[in-house]
């Protein structure tokens, strides 16, 4: 395998979570909500998948976990910013410290009693998901590493046109965008907003905590402290960067995977590094930042590009 | 039987007060039942951690070790939300102050005189916290572009850049390889005043009754009150709302930066890993819980960072993970952000489904 | 014009007793109303006639307390707008309920119960485009509503109805935001709905409006009918009597009217409203100390912004203003504070005050600057207290303490901190707008007193109210606001009210409009 089929393939596997959660998050703050809890999500998405796949051996019971899993906190969030109206910012903030720290007491706690360490789900090895290479198609040189994955990146093929379709093509997704654009109107035009808001808030968890599931059934394999490695806020830039829009969802997973995937590969060659490595990690970031300054001074300028205009606001009805 | 909220007619002072006490109470109870649930006694766990934070002069000092740069960003912290900006990047702030002072306290010693270098270079990281800050302040101000996230990135261009230096250009020759800054020279050591607990706590108990004072007692708080509270109605006031939030925030990344200065020079002596463990995210919780008050933040930092000691207490002694105190931390946060909207509504019955109108100026 | 058919079987709605009750306030008091196929009715009034509160209840935005619907014949219930969009009604808001970042299509099959999960947009293009032919709605049917300009926006909405099957179709103010040829092109596409058997009600206070679109016009005065007539049986003088209701006005008694110096000067000047709309279109005016000078006329033409020029909150894009001949043109509200000017805000809440400070901060806020209320930068609180005693005393403000969030007074209350902060600070010139609205009678007449007093001392005053009792009896002259302009100046004592109605109502001079 060459070199560049070689960063494809580790880049797509590292960016599966990634995309996974990044459409998530489209959904749910394309509702109007902000959740910033999707590293404590994600880290108990991939705890939980792990945890059940190893004591039923079944990885479909595993990827319904972590979809549970990410539901369920996604409804608590749900819960207290849309019906008791809370800060967003803080109630996901509440959601990772959360989260992380209860994957993390989960993990010493859940594995098996006997063995040589007790309790630990560190260093466990349990079911996983294993590359299924297309026969024919994974020979292609570079593109081939497309057909190299395992089936939830293959699920993905299908899943980003789909949220594509459903967002902008039908009539759920209409209303959806209302709602985060402006749910007065969508409100006075009968649209039920609060439902809507909770359904994509929790729809949104569930494919955050497959997201963390792929991370322990898939990628790493396994169970570890820090699974997630902070992918979680990235996927908070990397909604952003997509504006919005499930579909360019790929285009940052991307980006954020393959720096990754270089830096381990520079890393693991010992080739002198002309760009120091913290350097490359960076532009990402400083890459959304600018990419929000511009849709906020096109927004300013033209009015109306990116962001779900109620995005992180309370709705309350008006009163007469 | 339809339920909506409404208004409340009266003040609700016990409420407010309540609130955080009772979030407080409600964390203890349910994470108890999830160590009971797990076969763990969870009478025995807390007072482990009691004993382990507060039971000891030393493990007194511990905690306040930690709690100095929780009260600072959390002063930090709760200036910024008091004026409705949601400051998330303490975090960012905090290392680039730590990465201000380490410039100072290395590069600047050959030239100056060494009884200045510690002040120097707390101050300059001060001016790091609150130049880190200013960016997303002048963002907000000239264009608009929110806060929420400008902040979050800025944590990790933050923290990548440290990096970047004392990975690289910054890296200690004498070091053998392990990343890390040089050791700064003694001059520019924080002094220890309680234990291990460095001078910070001085300036971190200062600041807050200083704060406290300006936020209530000076015209200028007085502006940032109303600013926060309306800021359509302080600029009919004739406040200069813009300029006065960028100067706002500019305090908010210097005391954050204050806590980041006080712990590269306090502890370690050197710019590394590890310079922050997630204190920025914490000091939003202690800013919550103490409801933006800065007198209040002090003991909130303190039952904090207590929480956090007694979670590396409770797992040496009791081999469960330190995970705990972030548990309990979120936990709390949970009953204080449903009660919080208790303090401004309350529950009535509807009898009539009321319908949304639509609001129009003229006529009815 | 087209006759309308008085032969009940042809008549699509009707509406008999009509109540409806807001707390203090009785909107509609038995209201009747007919409306025939084919036919459009101008609903004309006041400010707080009723009229919006009618077409409300009929598109189920509120529900009546009493009296009953009936729709083609039959009993209806409408409670809700999906209800009446099933009548065949609907209705044009005078803020549009649009989507900025959506396109046209999209905001027209938003919320349709019967959509399919996938639309077929192909279809509905055409159905749109259909429409908009027949109708000579110009619309592009994938044009965002962000790029659209507010004229067009409104036929959106009209398309929107139309699009549900809409017969009876409800306009709010709708030239408000058209200039004279866009009306002119209303008109054409309401006439073409009519041709075709739909009806129409507009909701107007403009006069010319009424006589030129309308069938039949009915008159609402608080809350009740006043006439219902044939259009081509009356007349704007005829019906601008029956809006204003008052035959003579009576002046009170105050100190005589014995102006000194000008203090503001208004220019020439020209500002839009928020959404880019001309709303000041080039406005002379002149106020003299000791003078009360009351700005009369339907609320949005343009008061609110006359008050933001002269405080600084608004830019003005041409023109110039000066207060005792000193230059205040586009400066910041505490320049203008500076000079000596107290504004009494429309938004009470909103702007007036800050609900989640205490009463002494609100009283505080303007003076906390001075040295009687602070000292090297510090704020004295006792100073603060002292001064926020003296004032509730003053100005007898109902509230438990000076330390209660201002939030939890009544309104009038509110108004009162509000006035006494505003009365303090300012030395030459007061503008306030709308100050009594909302309140009771105790509090209005304090309010009146306080203007009066404040004139008697030699400050200028502008009131803008839409309370003609008010402006009759507590200001000097009276200057009538129409469209962005002022129709002419009066003086107030034995003012001829039927001119007052007509001009409010934009017939007189000052009404050349280049189309």
């Amino acid at each position: 395998m060459d070199f560049f089929t070689a960063i494809l393939t580790a880049t797509l596997r590292s960016g599966t979570s990634l995309v996974y959660a990044t459409v998530g998050e489209t959904y749910t703050e394309r509702s109007g909500i902000l959740n910033l809890g999707l590293e404590g999500m994600m880290m108990m998405g991939g705890t939980a998948a792990f945890i059940v796949a190893y004591y039923t051996n079944d990885l479909a019971l595993g990827l319904m976990a972590a979809m549970a899993v990410g539901g369920l906190m996604a409804a608590v969030h749900a819960f207290l910013t849309v019906t008791m109206r809370a800060n967003q910012v803080v109630s996901g903030l509440a959601l990772t410290l959360f989260g992380t720290g209860f994957a993390s007491f989960l993990g010493k706690r859940m594995g098996p009693a006997d063995g040589i360490n007790p309790y630990q789900l560190a260093g466990l090895s349990g079911p996983r998901f294993s590359p299924v290479p297309i026969p024919g198609l994974s020979g292609i040189p570079v593109l081939g590493a497309l057909f190299r994955q395992d089936i939830l990146t293959y699920a993905l093929y299908l899943i980003i046109p789909l949220a594509w379709f459903y967002l902008y093509k039908t009539r759920n997704g209409l209303n959806l965008r209302a709602v985060g654009d402006d749910p007065q109107t969508a409100d006075a035009m009968g649209v039920k907003v609060f439902s809507v808001k909770y359904l994509y808030t929790i729809l949104g968890g569930m494919l955050v905590g497959l997201g963390g599931a792929h991370l322990s059934l898939s990628y790493t394999p396994g169970w570890s402290e820090n699974i997630t490695g902070g992918r979680g806020w990235i996927v908070i830039a990397l909604v952003i960067f997509s504006m919005w829009n499930p579909s360019r969802a790929i285009w940052g997973a991307l980006i954020f995977g393959g720096i990754t995937a270089l830096q381990l590969s520079l890393q693991a060659q010992e080739t002198p590094i002309n760009v120091p490595a913290p350097f490359l990690s960076m532009m990402p970031y400083l890459m959304t930042i600018l990419v929000l300054v511009a849709i906020t001074w096109w927004e300013a300028l033209s009015k109306r590009v990116g962001a779900p205009a109620s995005l992180g606001k309370s709705y309350m009805r008006e009163e007469k | 039987m339809k339920l909506h909220f409404e208004k409340r007619k009266s003040p609700s002072g016990t409420v407010q007060v309540l609130v955080p006490v009772v979030s407080f109470l409600v964390s203890l109870l349910l994470t108890g039942l999830m160590l009971a649930a797990f076969k763990v006694d969870p009478v025995a766990t807390y007072l482990a951690m009691y004993r382990g934070a507060f039971g000891s002069r030393t493990g007194f000092g511990y905690t306040l070790v930690k709690a100095i740069p929780l009260m600072l960003t959390g002063l930090g912290v709760s200036v910024a939300f008091k004026l409705r900006f949601w400051n998330i990047g303490a975090e960012g702030q905090l290392v680039m102050a730590g990465v201000g002072a380490t410039w100072v306290a290395i590069f600047w010693s050959a030239w100056m005189p060494q009884s200045l270098l510690l002040p120097a270079a707390l101050a300059m990281g001060c001016v790091f916290g609150a130049l880190w800050a200013g960016i997303p302040a002048i963002l907000k101000v000239t264009i608009k572009v929110d806060e929420t996230l400008v902040t979050l990135m800025l944590n990790y261009v933050a923290i990548l850049f440290s990096q970047f230096l004392y990975y690289g250009p910054w890296i200690d020759p004498k070091g053998q390889g392990f990343p890390g800054s040089a050791i700064f020279p003694e001059a520019a050591w924080l002094p220890k005043v309680f234990g291990p607990a460095s001078m910070g706590i001085v300036f971190a108990l200062i600041l807050a009754v200083v704060l406290w004072i300006v936020m209530n007692r000076t015209k200028w708080g007085f502006e940032l009150k109303v600013i926060g509270a309306n800021p359509a109605s302080a600029r009919y006031q004739g406040i200069a709302v813009g300029r006065n939030i960028i100067l706002g925030i500019l305090l908010s990344g210097a005391l954050c930066g204050l806590a980041g200065a006080c712990e590269v020079t306090g502890i370690g002596h050197r710019l590394q890993e590890g310079l922050s463990l997630g204190y920025g995210y914490t000091a939003i919780i202690v800013a919550w819980m103490a409801v933006l008050n800065p007198l209040a933040v002090i003991p909130v930092a303190i039952l904090m960072a207590g929480l956090l000691v007694g979670g590396d207490a409770v797992q040496m002694r009791m081999h469960l993970p330190k995970a705990m105190s972030l548990v309990l931390q979120g936990m709390i946060l949970f009953p204080m952000l449903a009660g919080s909207l208790f303090t401004e509504y309350t529950v009535r019955r509807s009898h009539k489904a009321h319908t949304p109108a639509t609001a129009k100026e003229g006529g009815a | 014009m087209k006759a309308a058919e008085g032969n009940p079987g042809s008549l699509l709605v009707e509406m008999r007793g009509i109540c409806k009750n807001f707390p203090g306030v009785q909107a509609s008091d038995g209201v009747d109303l007919r409306l025939g196929k084919g036919e459009v009715l101008a609903l004309l009034g006041e400010n707080g006639a009723g009229k919006s509160t009618l077409m409300n209840i009929l598109c189920g935005l509120y529900r009546p307390d009493d009296g009953e619907i009936r729709v083609r014949g039959k009993a209806a219930h409408i409670s809700s707008p999906r209800d009446a969009a099933a009548l065949g009604i609907g209705m044009v808001h005078q803020n549009f309920m649009l989507v900025e970042s959506m396109t046209v299509l999209e905001n027209v099959i938003l919320g349709i119960a019967s959509l399919p999960f996938v639309p077929d947009r192909a279809a509905i293009r055409k159905e749109i485009l259909g429409i908009s032919g027949r109708y000579n709605l110009e619309v592009d049917p994938d044009a965002f509503i962000w790029q659209l300009s507010v004229g067009v926006q409104q036929r959106v909405e009209i398309l929107k109805l139309l699009y549900r099957k809409a017969e009876i179709l409800i306009l709010d103010e709708p030239t408000a935001v058209l200039t004279p040829g866009e009306s002119k092109e209303l008109n054409a596409i309401v006439r073409r709905m009519t041709d075709e058997g739909k009806s129409a009600v507009f909701i107007t206070h403009k006069m010319e409006e009424v006589m030129t679109f309308s069938d039949r016009v009915m008159v609402l005065r608080k809350g009740k009918v006043v006439v219902e007539k044939r259009t081509a049986d009356t007349d704007p003088q005829d019906l601008a009597r029956l809006m204003v209701g008052r035959e003579i006005l009576f002046c009170i008694d105050k100190a005589p009217f014995e102006p000194g110096a000008a203090v503001l000067e208004m220019k020439g000047v020209r500002a839009d409203d928020e959404r880019g709309i001309p709303a000041l279109d080039g406005i002379d005016l002149t106020i003299r100390a000791g003078e009360i000078l009351g700005i009369a006329g339907v609320a949005g033409n343009g008061q609110r912004e006359l008050a933001e020029v002269i405080t600084g909150l608004r830019p003005v894009k041409a023109g110039s203003i000066s207060i005792n001949c000193a230059d205040t043109t586009n400066h910041s509200p505490l320049s203008v504070i500076r000079s000596g000017v107290g504004h009494i805000p429309q938004d009470r809440m909103l702007v007036g005050a800050v609900g989640d400070m205490s009463v002494a901060d609100n009283l505080a806020m303007k003076g906390y600057r001075g040295k009687a209320l602070s000292a090297f930068g510090f704020i004295r609180i006792p100073r603060i207290l002292a001064f926020a005693r003296r004032k509730i005393e003053e100005f007898r403000i109902s509230t438990p303490s000076p330390r209660t969030n201002v939030k939890f007074l009544s309104g009038g209350n509110i108004q009162k901190t509000i006035l006494a902060r505003e009365i303090d600070s300012c030395k030459c010139l007061l503008v306030a707008a709308y100050p009594s609205r909302g309140l009771d009678i105790g509090a209005t007449e304090a309010i009146r007193k306080e203007l009066v007093a404040q004139r008697d001392k030699g400050v200028a005053v502008l009131l803008v109210s839409e309370d003609l009792d008010e402006l009759a009896s507590v200001a000097d002259t009276i200057a009538v606001f129409f469209d962005g302009r002022i129709m002419d100046t009066l003086p107030a004592c034995d003012v001829d009210i039927e001119k007052i109605g007509l001009l409010m109502a934009g017939v007189g001079p000052g009404k050349e409009k280049p189309a």
